[in-house]
């Protein structure tokens, strides 16, 4: 057998290190939605107060679908004052904010309501069909969906006021082209 | 601090593991015994500096002392005195202690068992161990100081992460990591072999009883993890094929191969290049099991937080495994080995099919591991490689590999005839093809469980042919029953304690085949006095209680379990952290030998006037357990001083 | 006569109930709890690590197979159930990969390593076999022509 030829055995570990080194670049638990650019899953649930609420009542405004749950501390105490204050600068301009409540007990819910003093409409999704339908994995999880009402962009983690902001002025200004 | 301490000795250890191990390899080379005993003394100082680090750091869990930023983050007031001992080595900085501690442990036993046996091999199987063991401390000191001051020392921790209150995690890491780390002394010693050019028998003999004790503790590290993930993971399973799990059963693997093809190079002086590069891929595997867990590359339910610990980890592996390959390359020419063989039909080509189903189902296991990052590096989506694709591809590797179990300690060393065929396997054939009938008539219907009870019958007769001939001969020189087989197991420890191994194993298989095949369940949302029915068995719900432990919150269901009469009433519970987002499921269950009652609470409404149950008949589980008992019987008889060499 | 009335009126309500209490839609067949199980052991719960929607205590993965009751119930079959968690989760979401494309990488592995080690194996034993074969016979059995050329050689060379 040649020289060379018994070299190749340490080496083949090479490939086999370099992919697990790959594995530092990528984030297991960062998974992408396949439902980026496809209509949004419609829903027709019952908000807290007991008004229902459907997505179709929303077509052709940008809607925020943002999933929180009381339980997720502290991504979702941060981010409801955002969606709040984002909420009430941007409902005159065509913008919709919806919440929606999952794998939580309605009484913990309405607290967290009226702890933040939340306006926008917010309804539990009792069966988890809701958050099924958009793929979610866990909260908080925002979906900005178009006047199309097409899914644009998904958020995972706490939204910010630049990431609402930018998103929302982004899918307004793209909707009053033609 | 403490802190303080523990850190300045942690460095110093550093220093010594870094001196001993260049030390004992500039004397190893150079043959100056004085810098091997130097070595030594390092090795000591080593040694006492961890044992004090980990008893610095037990004795911060348990006085509260939360200036120790490992201490807060991992305990709080209200943890229990036990657990106060477990958390040590609850999380990744404590894992690390817990490990390079019993690493150390090892090479004093090393030191103090092989020092005037091993002359040439010892020094550098020192060396090699003192230089794995300087990279543990750096980790220590770098990546993960479990000794880190924590200002302002705030009044109370977070506390444990609660799945780890459980007494499992006394037992299941402490033995999956005397497992891991016992297989560095293998590997030190082919090192050695490595090095010096004595790839004869001389390090085999030195590690087979050491390879025997780190696959000992592995096993029993494997089924203590199952039990732990039966009872408090509250799933109904003991084993989901977890990247973390897959990283402990691949050094299983081939630590399995490697200890059958040990016995071919023993008895005929084969196989040498196999044999090293096997402890070789056994030790990388262990390595490569600790990176998966502590870098965060594959997501697991084991895993430790992520950080630049698992690019120390990989490059350390890169390091182990290019040198040690590189030394198999280099000493290419005297590991190739004068084969030779008289017959295809031999004991030595059963072993040789052993190693390839081995080794091929522990590449089997490492592809699906790793093929979710190939998957992504390639085309750039993620996919999932689960239980549902390791059960299927492995279950014919693993059935074929019991039907060996019973044909590798029977047949012929070198050519077995028709003869010596007909008579060790004729009986054996006729009963596992009887089984399967049975097994057919009593009503099982899935081919691969009537397969694993034809193989299982197969395998038990054999053994039970072997044992009974041998005795037999006994009783003919005179000797009585008992002390006949008494003698026999005595004087042949190592052959019995592989049959009984082999027996504790068949005892697993049959479990798990059991509890694949014909666990049933179901799930059902009752109001108080209402009952759910499962095979027989009725389970009614008699309500919720409420109770407040020292650090949880807990709501507890009560269940009145019956199959006609009566059996006990079942408790499963959520118990509720402050630290925790979601609720734990505490599950409750009875034990039995031919199935288990398992209860887990799911949701309830808060009044009590409804909860969820999952209710599940578990089939055969307890002989999982039982099996490792017997496991644990053969390894301790395996163990055992040889009394044919000395007698 | 009312009793029948009455029936008719408690069976929807009776529904209802029922699934309100199991967090489903109602049901419009019975659905087999086997086939529930048969479906959730294949996807992955989403918010554990390695379980499967069936194993998972979690309250998701418990929704997630009150989904695929309804909609088994519904009428959809057990593929039909897959496809729409993948087409909303991605190929993630199944814990075994599909055998198309490069995932067939992943299942014909074990077949090429077993193959290939039994190819090495045989290889070998037949090498060492035949080495003593040759080495016992070769006194015996030399090829006649070889023996001429020896023989030739020899004398030439005296």
């Amino acid at each position: 057998m040649s020289r060379l030829w018994r070299w190749l055995i340490p080496l083949a570990t090479v490939p086999v290190l370099a992919l697990l080194a790959y594995g530092f670049r990528a984030n297991p638990r960062d998974t992408p939605s396949p439902l980026a650019g496809r209509p949004a899953p419609r829903f027709a649930l019952a908000t807290l107060d007991g008004a229902p609420l459907a997505l179709e009542a929303h077509r052709g405004k940008v809607v925020v679908v943002n999933f929180w749950a009381s339980w997720c501390y502290p991504a979702c105490y941060e981010e409801a004052p955002v969606l709040e204050r984002s909420w009430r600068a941007y409902r005159g301009r065509g913008v919709v904010v919806v919440g929606v409540d999952i794998q939580d007990k309605p009484e913990a819910a309405q607290k967290f309501v009226r702890d933040f003093g939340l306006t926008f409409p917010n309804a539990q999704d009792p069966t988890g069909t809701v958050s099924v339908d958009y793929g979610v994995y866990g909260v908080p999880e925002t979906f900005f969906v178009d006047r199309q009402g097409r899914i644009r962009v998904k958020h995972v983690g706490a939204v910010t006021d630049d990431v609402f902001r930018e998103t929302v002025d982004r899918l307004l200004a793209e909707a009053a082209k033609p | 601090m403490t802190a303080d301490l523990g850190f300045g000795m942690t460095l110093v250890a550093l220093v010594l593991a870094v001196y001993g191990g260049a030390a004992a390899g500039v004397g190893a080379r150079t043959g100056r015994a004085a810098l091997v005993e130097s070595a030594q003394h390092a090795a000591l100082g080593v040694f006492v500096l961890i044992t004090a680090c980990f008893a610095l750091l037990t004795y911060a869990f348990l006085t509260f002392d939360f200036s120790v930023r490992y201490v807060a983050t991992n305990t709080n007031l209200g943890t229990p005195f036990y657990y106060r001992i477990t958390g040590v080595w609850g999380a990744l900085e404590g894992s690390i202690i817990l490990w390079s501690w019993m690493l150390a442990l090892y090479t004093m036993i090393v030191v103090l068992r092989h020092r005037s046996t091993a002359r040439e091999l010892y020094p550098w199987a020192l060396a090699t161990m003192l230089g794995i063991l300087a990279f543990f401390l750096l980790v220590m000191t770098v990546a993960a100081p479990p000794f880190q001051r924590h200002t302002p020392v705030p009044a109370d921790g977070r506390g444990l992460n609660p799945l780890l209150e459980d007494t499992g995690m006394i037992t299941h890491p402490v033995a999956l990591y005397l497992g891991f780390t016992g297989f560095t002394v293998p590997f030190a010693f082919a090192m050695a072999a490595l090095a010096t050019g004595r790839v004869g028998d001389a390090w085999l003999a030195l590690t087979r009883r050491w390879a025997i004790v780190a696959w000992y503790f592995l096993s029993l590290g494997l089924l203590i993890g199952g039990w732990w993930s039966y009872h408090v993971l509250g799933w109904g399973g003991y084993w989901a094929w977890d990247p973390v799990e897959n990283a402990a059963f691949m050094p299983w693997l081939t630590g399995t191969a490697f200890l059958h093809s040990v016995m071919i190079q023993e008895r005929r002086r084969m196989l040498k290049l196999w044999n090293i590069s096997l402890v070789i891929l056994t030790f990388g595997l262990t390595l490569f099991g600790t990176f998966l867990t502590r870098s965060g590359v594959i997501a697991s339910v084991h895993s430790f937080t992520q950080g630049a610990i698992g690019i120390l980890f990989l490059s350390f592996l890169a390091l182990v495994l290019l040198t040690a390959l590189g030394l198999v390359a280099w000493r290419w020419e005297v590991l190739r080995s004068q084969g030779d063989l008289d017959s295809v039909v031999s004991r030595e080509s059963a072993f040789l099919l052993n190693n390839v189903l081995l080794v091929a189902a522990a590449f089997t296991v490492f592809f699906g591991t790793v093929f979710p990052l190939l998957s992504e590096a390639v085309r750039g989506v993620k996919v999932s490689v689960g239980a549902p694709f390791f059960n299927q591809v492995n279950v014919p590797l693993f059935l074929s590999l019991i039907f060996l179990m019973g044909v590798g300690p029977l047949i012929a060393w070198r050519r077995a005839s028709l003869d010596n065929l007909a008579r060790n396997f004729l009986w054996p054939v006729v009963l596992g093809v009887v089984a399967a009938a049975a097994a057919f008539v009593l009503g099982v219907r899935s081919s691969l469980a009537a397969l694993a009870f034809a193989a299982a019958a197969f395998v038990l007769a054999t053994i039970a042919l072997d044992f009974g001939r041998a005795t037999r001969a006994r009783l003919r020189a005179g000797e009585s029953l008992l002390p006949a087989m008494g003698g026999l197991v005595r004087r042949h420890n190592r052959r019995y304690g592989g049959f009984v191994v082999h027996l504790g194993i068949l005892i697993i298989a049959l479990g798990v085949t059991g509890s694949q095949a014909w666990s049933v369940q179901t799930e059902m949302t009752l109001r108080p006095g209402e009952t759910a029915e499962l095979v027989g068995y009725r389970v009614r719900f008699d309500g919720l209680t409420a109770v407040e432990e020292s650090n949880h919150f807990k709501v507890v269901g009560a269940f009145t379990v019956s199959n006609g009469r009566v059996l006990g009433v079942l408790r499963p519970a959520k118990k509720f952290y402050p630290q925790e987002q979601s609720p734990i499921a505490y599950v409750d269950y009875r034990l039995g030998l031919k199935e288990d009652i398992y209860l887990v609470l799911g949701d309830f409404a808060r009044d009590g006037r409804q909860a969820t149950v999952k209710l599940q008949v578990n089939r055969l589980v307890s002989w999982i357990w039982i099996g490792g008992a017997v496991l644990t019987l053969g390894a301790l008889l395996a163990i055992l001083p040889d009394r044919r060499a000395t007698a | 006569m009312s009793r029948e009335w009455l029936r008719r009126l408690a069976a929807p309500v009776l529904v209802l109930l029922v699934s309100v209490a199991a967090g489903a839609q109602p049901p419009a067949a019975p659905v087999s709890e086997d086939t529930v199980h048969e479906v959730a052991t294949q996807l992955r719960c989403v918010v554990c690590q390695s379980l499967s929607v069936a194993d998972s205590p979690s309250e998701m993965a418990s929704q997630m197979r009150g989904i695929i009751r309804a909609r088994l119930a519904a009428g959809e079959r057990p593929a039909e159930v897959i496809q729409y968690f993948v087409d909303r989760y991605g190929e993630w979401i199944l814990l075994a990969p599909r055998r198309r494309g490069f995932n067939l990488l992943v299942w014909l592995f074990p077949l090429v390593a077993v193959a290939t080690g039994l190819v090495l194996v045989a290889t070998i034993v037949r090498r060492w076999t035949r080495r003593r074969r040759d080495g016992v016979a070769a006194p015996v059995n030399v090829d006649p022509a070889m023996s001429e050329r020896i023989r030739r050689e020899m004398e030439r060379g005296t």
